[in-house]
């Protein structure tokens, strides 16, 4: 290979099991994650990373794919997941004042710690976190590290481009689909469309025990405690309601006239 | 009084609903003005009017539809400067929460997205919104800067109520799209148009999971009958069935519609996500366990096959 080693890193995250019901805290309205998992479209983006260093040269070419989370002591168990899973090494940005950061302040501890890893060809992101769901962060990061990016993408490739990468890849939107080129350094958000994330298998396991695993502070990074956290947000969630369960409606058997019932449904609640 | 400005971009020939309804939510919360980007006709310019615009900014180049979403943040960034609004509304696309997400950072300003209403007015705007997929629903408020809140359709019916206006044109300088900082749209392939309406505004939607076997017809055909849209579960879209843009869901597109029927669907927890703040649910499926049925205000259990083809014939001879 006459490219240069590629050095990607994952956001991965810790959210609550989206099987389980599901809290917002009563003191602060930040989400309670007593019961987390990785969040499953960080999957797809470990899964498109591990994907593009094998097709250019794969683990000999010294290609590093580096698993990145922030968040509290729990949170490292996304890393660990992502090292098991083939990640090269991992970090956790682990700091007290982090708790109940928007997105205007997850993204800037986000980017002072991609910052202080430094030369960062590529950020992989799934394409929202199953919890917030706001899917901001992916380009509040490329904001603040002035980065093209290419958000959405259904497929990823590296094209060979003059000793360097070219990005090529694909946006699916709601009425049009959009081929993309971008040049790396950028951050990139996949969807759930890109890709079949593997498995740990035994290997991985055994083998994640032995990757790095660095955890930095805010004072590593350089970031002041008072710009992340509630008290750096830019949002504030005044209130919270809890939504009252839906009522358990009528249920029939068809007996042959099930269609015409629903029908009749339908009429009774004027929706025809 | 306040400016309240809105985006508005490519909206063709005609306004959307979803452009009318924002300029109605700015009217409510201020004066409002039009950051524009794309082709002007002399309709839209009326409709502008109608709903007592006062001033329309367009960017200098015109070139920013060729790159993905850094070029509109910056052009949006310099309206703001030029506008000193008292906040931001912006459509609730993947898209325009992204514009919504790279201006919030460029002007030191907070987002609050998925936004269902709006009240108040100027800076003290509170956005009602759900989360963790409609568990709560939320009051959120900016903190810092300038609200930027993008905004879901059907938030409000669209209606010009103050008196009309004779909206100013204004060129805003932005540099080219071209300088390397942003990724380059190279190609573009319209999806062919299905005829119904969109998802995420459609008042009925009829969806479709693992129990079709892939054969969504008794689902369009019902869709049809009642003006619907089609949705799909994430079984039916990663099948193959159905296209991606169809799902309904945890990763697909969250939809609170009028009315919400499910045939075939179980109803686990990713789809329910993504329709539990319908307003009615009817459930068709021939399993009685399925979750699908605990959320359902009316539930049948039974073949999607059958009952479906005779719902859309009934619908239909009840109307002729």
């Amino acid at each position: 290979m006459e490219n240069t080693a590629l050095k990607i890193v994952v956001l991965v995250k810790h959210v609550p099991d989206a099987q389980f019901d599901r809290h917002l805290t009563d003191s602060s309205n930040t989400t309670d994650r007593l019961t987390s998992i990785l969040s499953e479209l960080d999957e797809y983006a470990l899964e498109a990373a591990l994907q593009l260093v094998e097709t250019h040269g794969g683990a000999d070419a010294g290609h590093q794919v580096i698993a990145m989370t922030m968040g509290p002591d729990g949170a490292v168990a996304a890393v660990k997941k992502a090292l098991q899973i083939g990640a090269t090494e991992g970090v956790h940005l682990s700091d007290e004042a982090l708790a109940g950061s928007d997105a205007a302040a997850t993204s800037l501890a986000l980017s002072a710690t991609i910052n202080h890893i430094g030369d960062v060809d590529l950020v992989l992101t799934g394409m929202a976190s199953t919890d917030g769901e706001t899917s901001l962060v992916p380009a509040q990061l490329a904001e603040r590290l002035d980065l093209p990016q290419v958000t959405f993408a259904s497929t990823l490739e590296l094209k060979d481009d003059d000793g360097g990468y070219q990005i090529v890849a694909r946006r699916d939107g709601d009425t049009h689909l959009d081929n993309i080129e971008s040049r790396l350094p950028a951050v990139v958000s996949v969807t759930d469309q890109i890709n079949e994330p593997r498995y740990p298998n035994f290997k991985g396991i055994m083998a994640a025990k032995k990757k790095p695993l660095a955890t930095l502070t805010l004072s590593d990074i350089g970031v002041d405690a008072a710009d992340v956290g509630l008290a750096g947000s830019w949002t504030n969630v005044e209130s919270a309601e809890p939504r009252p369960p839906r009522s358990h409606g009528v249920v029939i058997t068809d007996e042959g006239d099930a269609g015409k019932q629903l029908v009749d449904f339908l009429e009774k609640q004027k929706l025809l | 009084m306040a400016t309240v400005l809105v985006f508005i971009d490519n909206p063709g020939d005609e306004l959307q609903k979803g452009n009318l309804e924002l300029l109605t939510l700015a009217a409510a919360a201020g004066e409002p003005a039009v950051a524009f980007n794309g082709t002007l006709s002399d309709g839209v310019k009326e409709t502008f009017a109608e709903y007592g615009v006062t001033t329309i900014y367009r960017p200098s180049a015109a070139d920013l539809d060729e790159y993905l979403v850094g070029p509109k943040a910056g052009y949006l960034a310099a309206v703001v400067g030029q506008a000193a609004p008292s906040a931001v509304l912006i459509d609730n696309t993947f898209e325009g929460k992204e514009i919504a997400a790279r201006l919030g950072i460029k002007i030191g300003s907070g987002v609050v997205t998925d936004v269902i209403a709006l009240a108040g007015n100027g800076a003290e705007l509170t956005a009602t919104k759900s989360v963790l997929a409609g568990a709560y629903t939320v009051e959120a408020k900016v903190s810092t800067g300038i609200p930027i809140m993008t905004v879901k359709p059907n938030s409000v019916p669209a209606a010009a109520a103050g008196p009309a206006s004779a909206p100013e044109e204004t060129t805003v300088e932005v540099a080219s799209g071209a300088d390397g900082t942003a990724a380059k749209i190279t190609g573009r392939e319209e999806k062919p148009a299905s005829g119904r309406p969109a998802l995420t505004d459609a008042r009925v939607i009829v969806s479709g999971g693992r129990g079709t076997g892939g054969d969504f017809t008794p689902i369009e055909k019902l869709a049809d009958a009642l003006g619907g849209a089609v949705g799909a579960s994430r079984a039916a879209t990663d099948a193959g069935w159905i296209e991606h843009s169809a799902q309904v869901g945890q990763t697909g597109k969250t939809v609170s519609p009028q009315l919400y029927i499910s045939a075939g669907i179980s109803g686990a927890i990713q789809q329910k996500a993504g329709m539990q703040t319908s307003k009615v649910i009817i459930a068709v499926n021939k399993d009685e366990d399925s979750p699908v049925f605990e959320i359902a205000d009316f539930g049948i259990v039974g073949d999607l096959f059958e009952v479906l083809p005779q719902a859309t014939e009934e619908i239909l001879k009840r109307r002729s």
